[in-house]
């Protein structure tokens, strides 16, 4: 496991340091949900350039095993998708939300969110989307989608998510 | 002084009771019952009320300073009713036949007067009944009428440290995080109130997401971490105007889970850049941020040591997350907890330097339990679950945490438990309450 992490954080080193200045993209609140309303522009997800189609179609998340933040292969072939899309549609930008699930401490999962957000940031990034236009963010534990306290819940909250915003190409 | 002898006795044993098989229990003299301990009855009569508008916080004084001494799980009242003399004047002579037929031990006797312009006295005495005589000289303590609580906890402080020779703790505020609303979808604020719950105001709206309040070392300031800017930032806030600002704003990052150095100088934090979290220093003025910690692996939960020399925090460099210990300006860390099983995290150093307060993960229960500064003797008192984030009680004798429990509906609450295990209870708050921080002994 420590492994992985090396092997990613060594891809992580050369990443993010081109995304600066966080500001409020989507207000303070944490929102995670990846449901609809996300950004502006969000049009119908009939319309292929629209925040809906990126969230139903494409897919807007990727899940996670219990403490990890390796990318699976499903994964990995639904950020080929979202970069493909990213780079079909520039006008947009993305802030990669990492969460947890509730089965660790506070600190911890912030910290394990921010790797998650990085590994799909990293991925986004190796496929050709410009760093420019991701940032990530960490809720850790804070904003769960699913509320049961079973492994079913688990597995859906252990999740990065792709929330795109249109006219903000940083 | 019989009554501090038995009470170090009683004591002693309590710690015997957790550390030492049950055979030595015979040795001591003290009844046990299932293995609890039996507390000390004392009596604390309706204050005197020495004049006019004295009358309410004459009885609310004395009820109070019940409260604080029943809550320790050390002392048991004897009711009112059973009193067969009363206290009407200060100065009269104690009638310890009538307070030992009643099998108290400890008697405290109070007086209240309010003065102008709502200026409260209070004057204390302690006495052991067993011996006849006073334990400690009396003390008066002055304020306004609304810091009646306070008063009556400083009474309470100074009969609890004269019977079991431990520091005070009930003069004393706790700071947290107040929950409302449902699981996916919860809204926090950050709150203060007196230790024992009483008290509440809240610091912040709950507009944005708010973690894990730390005071400062004189309690007038707060750290903690809100996503005020959509990101995890850490402010610094002043308890008695609420003001706040941003302490630590590097762009690209996120910063959480700050602490105090024990001079109130220094914040050690952490910092995510690229997926990577390590532990960084800085003056709490501002100016450039020394890291500490240069692993891949998370490094966070830094606790400095009373004498600031030193700082705990927890890692996963091993594979899982363990605790080590780094001089305070960084450099090589040694592992701490070796326990075969489990995940240990949010380590928090004792007042008294000799322990680290954690939280223990396995085998899907979480557990609060300290250690030595080896990793020897540990003990887990809880477990549920989930119990995080314990915080020490300014004597070090009394541990705060958050236990959540399980499901759709479940919700977030306060509690402590005495660093023996015993006298594990729920914190009163409204609603849900998460990451408590208990301030120094207030001043």
């Amino acid at each position: 496991m420590t492994y992985l992490y090396k092997a990613i954080f060594v891809v992580a080193a050369l990443g993010l340091s081109a995304c600066t200045n966080p500001g409020a993209l989507n207000g303070g609140n944490g929102t995670g949900n990846g449901g609809a309303g996300m950004g502006q522009g969000t049009g119908t997800a009939s319309d292929p350039h629209s925040a809906a189609y990126f969230q139903q179609t494409v897919g807007d998340r990727v899940l996670f095993a219990v403490d990890t933040s390796t990318l699976t292969p499903e994964g990995r072939a639904t950020l080929t998708g979202q970069a493909k899309w990213l780079m079909d549609n520039p006008e947009f930008a993305a802030i990669i939300e990492g969460h947890a699930d509730e089965r660790g401490t506070r600190a911890y999962n912030l910290a394990l969110g921010a790797r998650r957000a990085n590994a799909v940031s990293e991925f986004l990034i190796s496929q050709g989307v410009a760093a420019s236009r991701l940032r990530t963010v960490t809720y850790g534990k804070e904003r769960p989608i699913a509320v049961c306290s079973e492994e079913s819940c688990f597995a859906q909250n252990r999740r990065a998510v792709t929330v795109i915003s249109a006219g903000a190409g940083a | 002084m019989i009554i501090s002898r038995v009470m170090t006795l009683l004591l002693a044993a309590m710690i015997a009771a957790v550390t030492m098989p049950s055979t030595s229990r015979a040795e001591l003299t003290l009844e046990l019952k299932d293995g609890v301990i039996e507390p000390m009855p004392f009596a604390v009569p309706d204050f005197v009320a020495e004049n006019r508008g004295a009358g309410d916080y004459a009885s609310q004084i004395a009820r109070v300073v019940a409260a604080d001494l029943t809550g320790t799980g050390l002392f048991r009242e004897i009711p009112k009713n059973a009193f067969i003399s009363n206290v009407t004047n200060f100065n009269s002579p104690v009638q310890y036949a009538d307070w030992k037929a009643i099998n108290a031990q400890a008697l405290i006797v109070g007086a209240v007067t309010v003065g102008s312009g709502g200026r409260l006295t209070v004057k204390f005495r302690l006495f052991d009944v067993f011996s006849g005589a006073p334990l400690g000289e009396g003390l008066q303590f002055g304020g306004t009428t609304k810091s009646w609580r306070r008063m009556a906890h400083k009474v309470a402080d100074a009969a609890y440290s004269r019977i079991t020779g431990e520091g005070p703790y009930f003069d004393s505020r706790v700071v947290f995080v107040s929950e409302t609303g449902p699981k996916d979808a919860r809204q926090k604020r950050l709150a203060i109130m007196d230790y024992d719950g009483a008290n509440v105001q809240y610091l912040t709206d709950s507009r944005s997401i708010v973690l894990a309040p730390r005071f400062s070392p004189t309690g007038d300031r707060v750290l903690y971490t809100s996503y005020e800017t959509g990101f995890p930032k850490i402010y610094v806030l002043d308890v008695a105007t609420v003001g706040r600002r941003v302490l630590a704003d590097q762009p690209g990052t996120m910063t959480f889970a700050p602490r105090f150095s024990p001079d109130g100088q220094t914040v050690v934090y952490s910092l995510s850049r690229g997926g990577n979290t390590d532990i960084y220093r800085m003056s709490i003025g501002g100016g450039n941020p020394v890291r500490l910690t240069s692993e891949p692996s998370i490094e966070t939960a830094p606790s400095f040591s009373p004498d600031g020399k030193q700082i705990v925090f927890e890692s996963d460099r091993s594979g899982n997350q363990q605790l080590y210990i780094m001089s305070a300006n960084g450099g090589e860390a040694r592992r701490i907890s070796f326990g075969k099983e489990g995940r240990y995290a949010t380590p928090v150093w004792s007042p008294r330097g000799d322990l680290v307060a954690f939280t223990k993960q396995n085998k899907g229960r979480f557990h609060i339990g300290v250690m030595r500064l080896d990793g020897s003797e540990e003990r887990l008192l809880t477990a549920s679950f989930l119990d995080e984030g314990p915080t020490w009680s300014p004597n070090g004798r009394v541990i705060m945490f958050m236990r959540e429990t399980a499901g759709a509906n479940g919700s977030s609450s306060l509690y402590s438990v005495d660093i023996s295990g015993r006298n594990l209870k729920r914190v009163k708050t409204q609603g849900g309450a998460s990451d408590p921080a208990w301030s120094p002994l207030l001043k």
